[in-house]
């Protein structure tokens, strides 16, 4: 097993004791719960979305380090994002944390490489991707929300 | 197998050679202790999920397949009958483990889960009506919780939950509140999965036969720690699986009494489990071959007698007393942290500690004590109503088996040393 300073990076420990954009938007026009059945486990991702850009996003909820890590460290990263480009991130994300340890990271990812470590430890990768397929879920409901609006 | 199936009732001590209980001795029994992960020495504190296999136990699956393996009853040839008598004699073999009356009352099936579902679908499924009840605890895993549920579900019928008081006790005069005479089925866990509480069964059965209600116990995490007696304890059904009284996967066994079991029908239809068949009439087997239905896991009955009889060759009273002794000393231990909480603090307990830390999930805690060598499991352990009770999503929970020894629980507490440092 590689160091778990790897997987616990300083960037990890600090987004997982003060998560940024925690707690409730009841506002929200668009929310979705997430769980992961093997452990229990459960966030709610809160999203404002106009015209296409996340606005405002923020994130609720029980977790180990590297799922709310990974909550805190995507809410920072899709604020002020068109929905396809969260998307697009959401799917480098995903490329990365399934990746072979000696595949090289997109660099489009900035802050969210930290994360990278995860692909060495398979049973961590759904707690990291947790809140990225609760984020996609909550605007897919959107969508269809904007569709019956309009 | 040819060799003779040793008792670990007490019924005939002086029938078994028991050897003195010496951790060191039995640690070389099992091959898979001998080895280091992440270059640090194995300590396995994760029994409760599943045992590891003595060595005898591997030896009889292999030689199993390589002298005596082919399709059970019906055959012919040696090698069929070889297996047959092999697979009849695991069954005498569980038999005499679980002190039951006669063997056709020990039915194989996959694991505690299939024994389960077998009674809540051959016995509760076709007696339930609207207004009936089954009563189960909070203590329950899921396998003894949701097949309840499924049959309440499908018959109009409700489910009860005896209650426990807060350090994982079983609330029995809750328990006999609740029953009535609508009350069809008690099921309920002989020692809790998730915090190691051992449950008063003997009591639960007098109670429920007081009132004419047969009673299933799982126990699943109990055959592992101490003699079972079904007759002592006079329970209707019991159930537990091979792999937690360190056999293999893919076995594990339902006790039912014969005259109960005569009674219900079939619950899968296949081959072995029928005496004759037409294109109009199908008639079932006796017991326990109607409730067989295909090839069973012959090598796992094999394997499962196996480590009956390595369990018989051990000093069972002795063994449990190491693992009390670990038990308290892991309490002790974990009491030295002011952020670590122990759940379970009940009088009558069985190798399990749970506990939560107040600066790590509980899936951090497993992530770094796997980096030092350490096994345990971390989550709901199949357990959401009773970790809803205790107001946590998950908890970590090591687990002894008697192979474990106060250096394991060091581990423990030296890894736990460093999630402090990591997460603190």
């Amino acid at each position: 097993m590689s160091d778990l300073r790897e997987l616990y990076q300083e960037v990890i420990l600090d987004h997982n004791k003060r998560p940024r954009n925690f707690g409730p938007l009841p506002e929200a026009n668009h929310h979705a719960e997430g769980v992961n059945p093997l452990c229990g486990d459960h966030l709610t991702v809160y999203v404002d979305v106009e015209r296409g850009v996340i606005t405002r996003v923020a994130f609720e909820g029980a977790g180990c380090a590297i799922s709310r890590a990974s909550a805190s460290l995507m809410t920072d990263a899709v604020k002020g994002k068109r929905i396809e480009e969260a998307e697009q991130l959401f799917e480098q994300f995903r490329r990365m944390v399934v990746s072979g340890a000696d595949d090289p990271v997109e660099s489009s990812l900035g802050k969210l490489n930290v994360l990278c470590g995860v692909r060495e430890f398979p049973a961590r990768v759904k707690c990291a991707s947790l809140a990225w397929h609760t984020l996609h879920a909550a605007l897919a409901e959107k969508e269809e929300t904007v569709t019956t609006e309009q | 197998m040819s060799s003779p199936v040793r008792r670990a009732s007490a019924e005939e001590p002086e029938a078994v050679e028991r050897r003195a209980f010496d951790v060191a001795e039995v640690r070389r029994d099992f091959p898979i202790l001998q080895q280091q992960v992440h270059g640090k020495p194995l300590t396995y504190l994760d029994n409760a999920a599943t045992s590891q296999k003595p060595r005898s136990v591997i030896d009889a699956i292999t030689r199993y397949y390589r002298t005596d393996n082919a399709n059970i009853h019906r055959g012919i040839h040696t090698l069929a009958e070889r297996a047959t008598v092999a697979y009849e004699e695991a069954r005498v073999a569980v038999q005499r483990f679980l002190n039951a009356r006669e063997a056709r009352e020990i039915v194989f099936v996959r694991g505690t889960t299939e024994a389960i579902n077998l009674v809540a679908h051959a016995y509760a499924r076709p007696l339930l009506r609207p207004g009936d009840e089954i009563v189960v605890s909070i203590l329950e895993h899921h396998s003894n919780f949701v097949p309840w549920k499924m049959a309440c579900e499908a018959t109009g019928a409700r489910l009860r939950v005896v209650p426990m008081t807060d350090d994982g006790t079983l609330r029995l005069d809750e328990y006999e509140r609740l029953l009535f005479d609508r009350t069809r089925l008690v099921a309920i866990g002989h020692v809790s999965n998730a915090l190691g509480t051992v449950n008063p069964v003997a009591d639960i059965v007098r109670l429920a036969h007081a009132r004419g209600i047969p009673v299933l116990i799982d126990g699943a995490q109990a055959v592992a720690h101490m003699a079972v007696d079904v007759r002592a304890l006079g329970c209707d059904f019991y159930a537990f699986s091979g792999h937690k009284v360190f056999g293999p996967t893919g076995i594990g066994v339902l006790y039912g009494k014969a005259d109960l079991m005569e009674r219900m029908p079939p619950w899968q239809g296949g081959g072995d489990m029928i005496s004759s068949v037409t294109l109009d009439e199908v008639r079932y087997n006796t017991l326990p071959a109607k409730f067989e239905a295909g090839t069973p896991d012959i090598a796992g009955a094999v394997g499962l007698a196996a480590a009956i009889e390595y369990l018989g060759g051990l000093d069972r009273a002795a063994a449990a007393a190491h693992e009390t002794a670990l038990t308290r000393y892991a309490e002790k231990r974990l009491g030295e942290f002011s952020d670590v909480t122990v759940f379970g603090r009940a009088r009558e307990k069985a190798g399990i500690v749970s506990f939560v830390m107040s600066c790590a999930h509980p899936h951090d805690i497993g992530t770094v004590l796997d980096g030092e060598g350490v096994a345990i499991r971390t989550g709901h352990h199949c357990c959401q109503p009773l970790m809803h009770r205790l107001g946590v999503a998950a908890t970590a929970r090591a687990s002894f088996a008697f192979y474990n020894t106060h250096e394991d629980v060091d581990r423990l507490v030296d890894g736990l040393a460093r999630v402090r440092e990591m997460f603190a």
